[in-house]
């Protein structure tokens, strides 16, 4: 009997172990097929093609230009409003609200982050389009500046949860130790609790807006769908096309292995290598943040 | 007779914190062997050695030998689990099992395999009497443990202990968060125990080193300074350091 | 002058929490906006036919049973894959991993895929699932894919449930001559189980309202009966919402807004559950 125990350990001593390494094998499987069914594109598409600025698969135009600044424009505008409003709820949680507040306002914006895409794009095309239309006075209201205003409330909770993360695991000692030298409260946020706590804020930006350029149903809903090129502050106000949006919109009429197919996949690579980046960046900061911590206690 | 031989064992942590250098103890069946000093003198370490338990913390380096009658434990070869099953500890602060008393009390037996329960009824009462919490709990057995007082709480600890009849019990100030009454009757359930165990004990106080000690070990800074009859040591310590430690000049 | 600095120290505070003030209600309120407002829309939609009927007339009239029922099965299949998985993970990473670069890896590779965009999961599960694997756009192509977005959710918020029972315990259990797994499955595992439970609903939560991922693996535009095997394609709520509110002309706005009510019930009300589970354990909690 000992001996059958100990060999059921093992097998599951062996299991738990296998699934602790299946993360790095989803990660590279996800990178190897997004590979295989996005790379026969640079044979196919020249890089001079691929990299011009008009979008037009039916007439074998694959320009991504458009579709690169209409994701760059759409995540600025949400980055603009997710990152203040973020950073500040962050605070007024962490730092002001009083017990009762703070306990009704962290589950309201976890909720945020629970509501689907599509939802909020819904809302977005039968509510927000039009009252944007009349007040801006647009020929349509399905704009990049619509689909910011969106992405921003879709980034607000990652931004909200890491930076309040962050600011709660300022130790008490420095918010005392500031007061008692006379500081207001306010001082002492602004100068003691937000400055200890930026490389957690700064995690909490950089993955804000990691989750506004991979956010696909909202803006491929009330963006527009017009792969233009938007390079002027003024396009914020017209149609524009992210890569997310033409992945989902496209993806579903193609033809498997046709050229089309393949430029689809090139873009999903190029999104998950932005995606890489911004992680990889963000967890870095945090880990030299830990080392720095590890060598003052030690 | 010695029940445990330490020989020449040396430890370090992978951290850098508390190490052993080259101990020499042996520690008698059937009496209370006292291990005390400041903090920090690897008493701990040593109590964690004797039952492997150092084998969850990073070891950078270990050498040297702890014989229990007879056998190394330090041998890779070592029945681990057998060997926590002989060897029982009791720790500083009491740790109750989020479950009820007797589940507590039976949870070791189980992990061993032991099913009847019966056994396991008789194995409750018999180390709730030992350790002289029977009085106490017996009606309430399956009420959670967590609602005991930090005496009850210890007592229980150490009957959990009891009930897989080890051979050696080791305590690491096991009333260090207690009362002096709790304190009393966890000392005076040792007096009993040491008739049928080997007991070493770190205790929190020299006056508690003294109370208790048939033997007793004094550490500092990782050395074994001095290690005599608890009769001698408390009034006629041959080296200074013990001395200056019992009259309290430090520590 | 010393009072004047003191009020002038105030009127910044004051100013400065103000706006913070204002900032998290413009936050929060459009949250609160967009249920109720959901709700009073879709409200009239509600009827037992519209949960219990199947769609007629080009989904224009009738139900949306099958989107339901979709949504279901997708929620249960992404169960099926990525708690046993998500879970096993969080126990390495608590209990078993050392400190050293592959753990590291590790972790990085989880905040990568939590960071990896949904619509790219939908592409992966394309090329793997659909198309290497020849199971085709269905429920188990698309629940896996669903699995694996989700399984950063579950592995995180498991393994901070782990790493909360407290250390001693387990090196109680461990001193009482239980194995490291004996000590895991009877003491660890079942003092973290609700915060695991929490972390695996909110995991579902969020694939049950993903439309991005399923777009090319399972989601059916429309499918007038339920799905048969796990090889079939499945209508699901998400994308219905989405189909409705895009792809068919002169659709009835209340069966819109119906469709989304129900939607963000399903959503919510896991959400809610989770709460609820937390708080509860919170206050029974022995430690």
């Amino acid at each position: 009997m000992k001996k059958s125990l100990t060999w059921q350990e093992y097998v599951i001593t062996r299991l738990i172990k296998v699934s602790g390494y299946s993360a790095i094998v989803f990660v590279a499987l996800i990178f190897f097929f997004l590979l295989r069914e996005g790379l026969p594109t640079l044979g196919e598409v020249s890089l001079g093609d691929l990299f011009s600025i008009r979008w037009y698969p039916i007439e074998d135009y694959f320009g991504i230009l458009p579709l690169l600044t209409g994701s760059l424009i759409v995540t600025v505008g949400a980055g603009l409003i997710a990152v203040p409003f973020g950073i500040g709820t962050a605070i007024y949680i962490a730092e002001i609200a009083p017990r009762w507040a703070r306990n009704i306002l962290k589950p309201l914006v976890e909720l945020l982050g629970g509501l689907p895409s599509v939802v909020l794009g819904f809302l977005g095309i039968l509510v927000l389009s039009p009252i944007l239309r009349q007040w801006l006075d647009l020929p349509t209201g399905l704009t990049a500046f619509t689909g910011s205003l969106l992405l921003g409330g879709i980034a607000i909770p990652t931004v909200v949860s890491i930076a309040e993360d962050a600011l709660d695991a300022v130790p008490k000692a420095y918010r005392d130790a500031a007061l008692a030298l006379g500081a207001t409260h306010w001082q002492t946020i602004w100068r003691v609790t937000l400055p200890a706590a930026r490389s957690g804020v700064l995690t909490a930006v950089m993955l804000g807006v990691g989750r506004a350029i991979g956010e696909t149903m909202t803006v491929m809903m009330v963006t527009g769908n017009a792969p233009v090129m938007a390079l002027t502050p003024g396009s914020l106000f017209s149609p524009v096309r992210t890569m997310t949006a033409t992945i989902a919109a496209e993806m579903g009429e193609v033809a498997n292995g046709s050229v089309h197919y393949h430029v689809l996949f090139f873009i999903g690579m190029v999104l998950f290598l932005i995606s890489l980046g911004v992680n990889v960046a963000a967890s870095t900061v945090v880990f030299r943040q830990k080392k720095r911590a590890e060598r003052i206690l030690s | 007779m010695n029940k445990i031989a330490i020989e020449d064992l040396n430890l370090q942590y992978a951290d850098g914190t508390e190490s052993l250098n080259g101990i020499n103890l042996e520690v008698p069946a059937n009496a209370i062997t006292v291990l005390f000093g400041p903090a920090g003198g690897g008493k701990s370490s040593l109590l964690r050695c004797i039952n492997r338990l150092n084998d969850l913390a990073e070891v950078k380096k270990m050498t040297g030998r702890i014989l229990l009658d007879g056998g190394n434990i330090l041998d890779q070869k070592t029945d681990v689990i057998a060997l926590r099953r002989k060897v029982g500890m009791v720790f500083a602060r009491p740790v109750v099992l989020p479950m009820s008393i007797r589940q507590n009390l039976t949870y070791g037996l189980e992990l061993a395999g032991e099913k009847h329960k019966s056994r396991l009824d008789e194995a409750v009462e018999r180390s709730l009497k030992q350790a002289a919490l029977w009085e106490e709990v017996h009606d309430r057995l399956d009420e959670a443990a967590i609602a005991l007082s930090g005496g009850q709480q210890q007592r229980l600890c150490l009957a959990r202990v009891l009930a897989l009849r080890p051979e050696v019990i080791l305590l690491d100030e096991p009333t260090s968060g207690l009362d002096p009454i709790s304190t009393g009757k966890v000392e005076a359930s040792l007096q009993e125990l040491k008739k049928n165990y080997t007991v070493i004990l770190v205790p929190h106080s020299v006056q508690q080193a003294a109370r208790t000690a048939d033997h007793a070990a004094f550490f500092l800074q990782g050395k074994l300074v001095e290690y005599a009859p608890g009769t001698e040591i408390f009034t006629n310590p041959q080296d200074q350091r013990t001395e200056d430690y019992v009259t309290g000049r430090f520590g | 002058m010393k009072r004047f600095f003191t009020s002038n120290r105030d009127l910044t505070q004051r100013l400065g929490f103000s706006l913070l003030t204002l900032m998290t209600l413009l936050t929060v309120i459009p949250i609160i906006g967009v249920v109720i407002y959901i709700l009073v829309q879709g409200a009239p939609a509600i009827s037992w036919e519209f949960i219990t009927g199947f769609p007629r007339s080009g989904m224009r009239a009738g139900g949306i049973l099958p989107a339901i029922i979709g949504t279901f099965y997708l929620t249960l299949g992404t169960a099926i894959f990525s708690v046993p998985l998500g879970v096993a993970a969080a126990v390495y990473l608590s209990e078993y991993a050392p400190e050293n670069r592959l753990t590291r890896l590790i972790r990085l590779a989880i905040i990568n895929l939590a960071g990896i965009p949904s619509v790219v999961y939908g592409l992966f599960g394309l090329g793997l699932f659909v198309l290497f694997l020849k199971f085709g756009t269905s429920v188990l192509s698309a629940s896996l894919t669903l699995s694996i977005m989700t399984l950063p959710v579950i592995i995180s918020t498991a393994e901070e449930a782990l790493r909360a029972v407290p250390q001693s315990f387990r090196t109680v259990s461990i001193s009482l001559g239980a194995t490291r797994w004996q000590t895991i499955r009877r003491i660890v595992l079942p003092q973290a189980l609700p915060g695991i439970l929490t972390g695996v609903i909110l995991g579902l939560e969020r694939a049950a309202g993903e439309t991005a991922p399923i777009l090319f693996t399972g989601a059916a535009f429309f499918l007038p009966r339920l799905p048969n095997s796990p090889f079939d394609a499945t209508m699901a709520l998400p994308y219905h919402l989405f189909v409705i509110s895009t792809q068919v002309p002169e659709m009835p706005i209340q069966i819109q807004y119906g469709t989304a009510l129900v939607l963000l019930t399903f959503v919510l009300g896991m959400n809610l559950i989770a709460t609820y589970v937390r708080s509860r354990a919170r206050a029974k909690r022995q430690w």
